[in-house]
């Protein structure tokens, strides 16, 4: 048996398994959003961790505010940070376009500076903790493993968010716009597709699916300033593996990197937050254009 | 006699005499210079909180001891060691800083370590909390404040082995301050009679906890202790609930908890866990006074490791108002001399391998019904006297001791 070999139980195994598939619905959550806005801005959004922490921070603000709850806020906190995400566009991005990657990267880079910075400075760095919603409190006792409700629901919702965006860009007429603004815009204008707005909007879903992982991590991660700092850098190599740009490649490559560095959780924790880039600098020597990028 | 000689005698006449016109303070100006984390993991537990709190020290000499002013500079060492050693060489080479303050983070701690020892520069330790600084790693002129891990290990980890706590698994954070915790909580377990079946070191910081709760479970172990701080510890716990770990029948041992993180926690999920502290603004008339007025400004009751920097840094004014001077050994050896009584301490004393002993206190969070509001969290349980807390001086493997 490959867990004999392993040294540990297969009960610890299959756990493990699961919870690096919970972690990688995260992870596909958050590249997927970076993939569109890189395939269509030709921009690396490094912005993207605290727009993710913006929608934790609306949830628990709907909530404060406004009494609107998980369920609510689930729709509304992608909308509002989507808008926020909008204005970014039309105030900054947009006076990048043509210019060189690097300028974009660094633009963005400073805006997360900025936003985490501002937040710490009015929220602190411990953070604020938000409830499980109550229909998902509780946990089934898999035999392996005790599965709580909620992270179950995580993929479940996170599985379907992936599945809804590949359907809208290759199976809808907007999407083979977008598809086409891709590659190549100027004709497309030509068209008389208003390119720009779908630029906009690309960059609106975009950032509406970053914070739609944070609503999804306000249960299980202390909602802080911080969150998404840590995760950023590491769904950045997991783009990087699949191949920019890539629907599909970006959502496959989240699950297996989060299985990866599930097992190696196990089998030597102090590596976890290294794998990945282990991976990526493999991927790279190998193919350069990623696990499921076009070679150019 | 060349240029160069005269202007350095002319200056050194004039060094001279503007010596004994402001008694000996070096540049007329007693200047300190804090390090902390502004931004980062550790910001609630020290950050801004810590230079509030060494600001109102200075505010109780009016801001000046004789002629001399007393400035405070400060910066965001981001726990990184080499930013804070860069900006400590700065301070104390040119910018005239007499003694730096905080550092919060071991592998900061250390770093500065090296400069002030190089400089010959009083450094007043608060939020790091490795005991090696005051053993195998310390300098002649760092002090250590507040707390160490030997400390938290005696009282949390002794008060949950005398309660039948005998088989541990850790979760420790991957640096030098996880290491320093796991080691000596384990030499408490083991002396107790009790083992320790497993560990885990987890990177810092991290953010999903769910895999490492899964290998404490696996364990079997009786107790799961939390070898880390700040944001991981408040994660761990969150994580360690919601697998319901602790519904299973294993219980979390909290090894460095600050206030501020049960008031992130809430006392919902953090009621009935047991801490060790250094502080808790509500233990005495003096500690609810100097706390009020910490609370007024900042709208935060202090953690251990803010009320521990006013303490400090008090203590190290005193002693240069005492003395007149600002002369390294002429200060320590006052401040060896002087117990440390204020809001943070009573009859606190400082040791000469840079450990100020003081008692510590076991406390457990208040169930929610026992609260009367926010940052009522906390009953001390139990006093731990300083000895115990830290160890004797013949213990201490400090060379220079």
């Amino acid at each position: 048996m490959l867990t004999d070999l392993l040294g540990i139980s297969p009960q610890v195994l299959f756990g493990q398994l699961l919870l690096g598939l919970i972690n990688g619905a995260f992870y596909a959550v958050l590249s997927l959003g970076l993939a569109v806005i890189f395939g269509l801005l030709n921009i690396v959004n490094f912005a993207h961790g605290a727009l993710y922490m913006l929608g934790a921070f609306a949830t628990l603000g709907l909530v404060q505010f406004f009494g609107i709850g998980y369920w609510g806020a689930l729709l509304l906190a992608p909308v509002i940070v989507g808008a926020v995400g909008i204005v970014i566009e039309r105030l900054f991005l947009r006076r990048l376009a043509g210019v060189d990657h690097l300028y974009g990267l660094l633009l963005t880079f400073g805006l997360a500076l900025v936003i985490e910075g501002v937040f710490v400075k009015f929220f602190g760095s411990s953070g604020i903790s938000y409830a499980t919603p109550r229909q998902l409190e509780g946990a089934v006792n898999l035999g392996f493993m005790v599965l709580p409700y909620y992270r179950g629901w995580v993929v479940v919702a996170s599985l379907a968010i992936c599945l809804a965006t590949w359907v809208l860009f290759e199976r809808t007429k907007i999407g083979a716009y977008l598809r086409a603004g891709t590659e190549n815009p100027r004709l497309l204008q030509a068209f008389g597709v208003n390119v720009p707005l779908l630029t906009t909007l690309a960059y609106g879903y975009g950032v509406g699916l970053a914070a739609f992982a944070g609503v999804l991590a306000a249960p299980i991660t202390q909602v802080n300033p911080l969150m998404g700092s840590n995760l950023i850098i590491v769904v950045f190599a997991v783009v990087v593996i699949g191949g920019m740009g890539s629907i599909l490649g970006a959502i496959a490559t989240g699950m297996m990197m989060g299985v990866i560095e599930g097992l190696t959780k196990v089998f030597w924790p102090e590596a976890s937050s290294t794998v990945i880039f282990l991976v990526m600098a493999i991927v790279l020597v190998i193919r350069p254009a990623g696990l499921f990028g076009k070679t150019a | 006699m060349s240029v160069l000689k005269k202007v350095l005698y002319g200056a050194s006449a004039l060094a001279l005499m503007s010596g004994m016109a402001s008694a000996e303070i070096s540049g007329g100006v007693v200047k300190i210079g804090l390090l902390t984390d502004m931004s980062g993991a550790y910001s609630d537990v020290a950050g801004e909180g810590t230079i509030v709190a060494a600001q109102m020290a200075i505010d109780e000499f009016g801001g000046a001891i004789g002629d001399a002013k007393i400035e405070l500079v400060s910066a965001d060492h981001q726990n990184k060691a080499d930013i804070a050693a860069n900006t400590a060489r700065e301070w104390g080479d040119t910018a005239g800083v007499d003694a730096y303050a905080e550092l919060v983070t071991t592998s900061v701690a250390m770093a500065v370590f090296e400069v002030a020892k190089q400089q010959n520069k009083i450094t007043l330790v608060s939020g790091a909390a490795s005991s090696p600084l005051t053993n195998d790693a310390c300098i002649p002129t760092g002090l250590h404040w507040t707390y160490n891990t030997r400390a938290l290990a005696v009282g949390t980890g002794g008060a949950v082995v005398k309660e039948g706590g005998d088989s541990w698994f850790f979760l420790t954070a991957d640096y030098a301050f996880g290491d320093a915790l796991q080691k000596d909580v384990t030499a408490v377990v083991e002396a107790a009679g009790g083992q320790v079946v497993g560990s885990v070191k987890h990177p810092f910081p991290a953010s999903d906890f769910s895999s490492f709760i899964l290998q404490a479970q696996a364990s079997g172990a009786k107790i799961v202790g939390l070898a880390n701080a700040g944001a991981d510890t408040i994660n761990a716990i969150k994580a360690a609930k919601e697998f319901g770990l602790v519904a299973g029948g294993q219980k979390i041992a909290g090894l460095l908890v600050f206030l501020s993180d049960i008031h992130a926690l809430g006392l919902d999920t953090a009621q009935g866990m047991q801490m060790t502290v250094s502080f808790y603004w509500d233990r005495d008339d003096a500690s609810r006074a100097w706390s009020q007025k910490f609370f007024e400004k900042t709208g935060k009751m202090p953690t251990g490791v803010q009320a521990g920097t006013y303490s400090a840094v008090r203590h190290y004014l005193q002693a240069i108002k005492d003395t007149g001077s600002d002369d390294t050994d002429t200060v320590l050896a006052k401040m060896r001399e002087t117990p440390v009584n204020d809001a943070f301490a009573q009859g606190g004393v400082l040791r000469t391998d840079g450990r100020m002993v003081h008692d510590m206190f076991l406390a457990e969070v208040k169930k929610p019904e026992e609260s009367t509001g926010p940052w009522d969290y906390l009953k001390v349980i139990r006093t731990i006297p300083g000895e115990e807390a830290f160890g004797t001086l013949e213990e201490s493997t400090c060379p220079t001791k």
